[in-house]
């Protein structure tokens, strides 16, 4: 049994089905890359483990809870954490602010009226985060103002805001898409390092073959709204099935 | 102090001590001077200062933080004047119960309309709460006559019950409300030479309550909740992928800014207990919009310099008439007089809605940050001419 286990889920929009049929099961402690081609049904899948999307058909379980039904700060409470294909961080709240949220909402809940203690009288919390930004090699950056980050900066800090709730299970939607070398390569770096050092599952939508070959440990091609294939990284690069559906028109 | 940092206690201190000082600092003219209609140290007009800053406040909270605009926090402070004068009609001429009664009932009437509003955002929202605020406007004249007496207002009446109190005075007339027997209207004038300053309890009441909600405002803008809540203004999307649950952050923030509002309400009933449906009317409710965004919107101090501001003005430039005109422009030819004359007309008076609308104009197209932003650059600057002074004088101090 996975972590996560998707059964017969599909997702149709108005005439056109999204996902058919889609059964996937992601062990625990892994990274799970899904990929295929455009308008495959990577991001709706996605959107259907988080509560974006509720899928017609199926069911979805994480750790043996259905997370159907379920609305998506409940679903993160679970344990899921998501990382946004354009990075979702507060722009208008400092580095050091953005990574403060996650942690009181690790600690408090989803809602808490803490109105009367100051920020900085909450010294667990705030240790929290700022040795999350330490690892994230971001502390120098703390009292900036977030929008003003660079592209990669924003997704590191988006990563270390998902990190630091401690989620079982990190979703990422393409996080290298329309990154310069350097910074897909920084990502590249910083996932290993996750994935080394953290009881952590990860599942990546990606489109950069680079980045699918380097981190994963098992992929699964999705086709027209259906998995075609799910094997490890050695054999879906010989599979001519895979070759034809995807790497083929990329090559 | 307070649990608050070194900035922020400054910033009450100096309120405090504004507030406090107010009689003095607002009749800086001597009474008989030329200048005296400039002065605004009058009771009345200064208990709608702090009033209104409270009310502001209140708002900023809701408006501020979280961004969601509405256009119907006049509502909650007509019903708290409504509850107020109740009290006193039931219960005593004393305001705590009034006060006291008027902040649960409008935060109850607070939650359920924001219950119903916050289904939405933006746009959407703020004509919800419009629409509710108009509703309680139209009902109050007409179906709910019995509770609000309807166009005449709800007064008080020799023969209201006050259970606790008496019906009517030893010599058959209205009693006057009181906070445990110091009467609100009671006042004091000290004469020095040409001036005269006129402390009144009512005021001194109502800048004490100022103070103590101005510090919990600080309180909650510092706290993890107020962090919250400018997260929400953020961004909602990553809130609800971060395990936040921005409902009933918004609702909480919503009814806490509808009890200021209650708690204004309240107290302009404590001040003159009576109570009219005009308070709920939309121009009210766009009034504190007005002075939120004037004075800054989302800073702290903003709200409180938006609301003296814009009633300082109403009353000074309503006040001004032809005839204080032609006294000031004597001294030109007569043709001249009467030409400049016939241009400031439409500014004073009954006009002064023109001046706060080509202010407010000026202000948002060039102050972004209200009052505030402009006060900020004009210590930058202040600070970079003395930086530039320093730099030529002696080695520069590098910034701070
Ligand atoms: N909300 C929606 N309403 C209607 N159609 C949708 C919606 N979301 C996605 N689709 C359609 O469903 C199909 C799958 O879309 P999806 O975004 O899941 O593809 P994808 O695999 O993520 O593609 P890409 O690699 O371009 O991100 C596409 O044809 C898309 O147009
Ligand atoms: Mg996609």
């Amino acid at each position: 049994m996975g972590i996560l286990e998707v059964k017969n889920v599909g997702k149709r929009f108005g005439g056109l089905q999204a996902l058919g049929d889609v059964n996937l099961s992601v062990k625990e402690n892994t990274v799970h890359a899904i990929i295929g081609p455009n308008g495959a049904g990577k991001s709706t899948l996605l959107n259907c483990l988080v509560g974006k999307l509720i899928p017609d058909t199926g069911s979805v379980m994480f750790d043996g809870q259905s997370v159907l039904g379920r609305k998506p700060y409940e679903i993160n409470q679970m344990g899921i954490s998501r990382v946004f294909q354009t990075p979702e961080i507060f722009g208008d709240l400092t580095v050091l602010e953005n990574m403060l949220i996650p942690c009181f909402a690790k600690r408090d809940g989803a809602f808490s009226l803490n109105a009367i203690t100051s920020v900085p009288s909450e010294t667990d919390v705030l240790e929290k985060a700022e040795k999350m930004l330490v690892e994230m090699n971001m502390a120098d950056k703390r009292h900036m103002h977030s929008a003003s980050l660079s592209r990669g900066d924003k997704r590191r800090l988006e990563i270390g805001m998902c990190l630091s709730q401690e989620p079982r299970l990190l979703l990422l939607d393409e996080p290298t898409a329309g990154m310069a070398r350097a910074d897909t390569n920084n990502t590249i770096d910083l996932l290993k390092e996750i994935k080394e050092q953290r009881d952590i599952t990860i599942a990546i939508i990606e489109h950069d073959m680079h980045v699918v070959f380097s981190l994963a440990d098992r992929i699964t091609v999705l086709a027209q709204g259906t998995p075609l294939v799910e094997d490890d990284p050695q054999n879906i690069r010989g599979n001519p099935k895979v070759r034809e559906a995807y790497l083929g028109e990329s090559a | 102090m307070f649990g608050l940092d070194k900035k922020d206690t400054r910033m009450l201190l100096v309120v405090a001590v504004l507030t406090l000082c107010a009689p003095f600092i607002l009749n800086p003219f001597p009474t008989d001077s030329a200048m005296a209609q400039f002065n605004a140290g009058y009771p009345d007009l200064m208990q709608r200062f702090v009033i209104f800053g409270i009310f502001a406040i209140g708002f900023n909270i809701l408006f501020g933080l979280t961004g969601y605009l509405s256009f119907g926090h006049a509502a909650f402070l007509g019903v708290g004047s409504y509850s107020a004068v109740w009290m006193f009609k039931l219960l005593s001429m004393n305001v705590v119960p009034a006060i006291l009664l008027a902040v649960v009932i409008s935060g109850l009437f607070a939650l359920l309309i924001g219950f119903v509003s916050l289904r939405r955002s933006g746009i959407y929202f703020s004509i919800l709460t419009l629409a509710f605020a108009q509703m309680s406007f139209n009902l109050a004249y007409s179906v709910l006559t019995p509770i609000t007496n309807g166009e005449t207002g709800l007064q008080l009446t020799l023969d209201d019950p006050r259970v606790l109190g008496v019906s009517a005075t030893a010599d058959g007339s209205i009693p006057v409300t009181s906070l445990f027997g110091l009467e609100m209207r009671s006042t004091f004038e000290m004469v020095v030479g040409p001036w005269a300053f006129q402390f009144n309890a009512g005021y001194y009441l109502c800048a004490l309550v100022l103070l103590a909600v101005f510090y919990l405002s600080i309180r909650i803008f510092r706290s993890p909740f107020g962090m919250m809540l400018r997260a929400v203004k953020s961004n909602q999307q990553r809130m609800n992928y971060t395990g936040l649950n921005t409902k009933p952050y918004t609702l909480a923030a919503f009814v806490i800014s509808g009890m200021y509002a209650g708690l204004a309400g309240g107290l302009m009933a404590s001040m003159d207990p009576l109570a009219g449906a005009e308070r709920m009317q939309w121009t009210a409710s766009g009034e504190v919009v007005l002075m939120t965004i004037l004075g800054g919107a989302g800073t702290l101090i903003g709200p409180v310099l938006g609301a003296g501001f814009i009633k300082y003005f109403e009353n000074i430039f309503s006040k001004i008439n032809d005839t204080v005109l032609h006294n000031w422009f004597a001294f030109m030819p007569d043709g001249l007089e009467d030409f400049v004359v016939f241009i400031v007309h439409p500014f004073i008076g009954k006009g002064w809605h023109l001046t706060l609308g080509i202010m407010f104009m000026l202000v948002v197209v060039f102050l972004p940050g209200g009052l505030v932003e402009g006060g900020q650059r004009i210590a930058k600057w202040v600070k970079g001419r003395k930086n530039k002074d320093d730099s030529t004088s002696a080695t520069k101090n590098p910034a701070e």
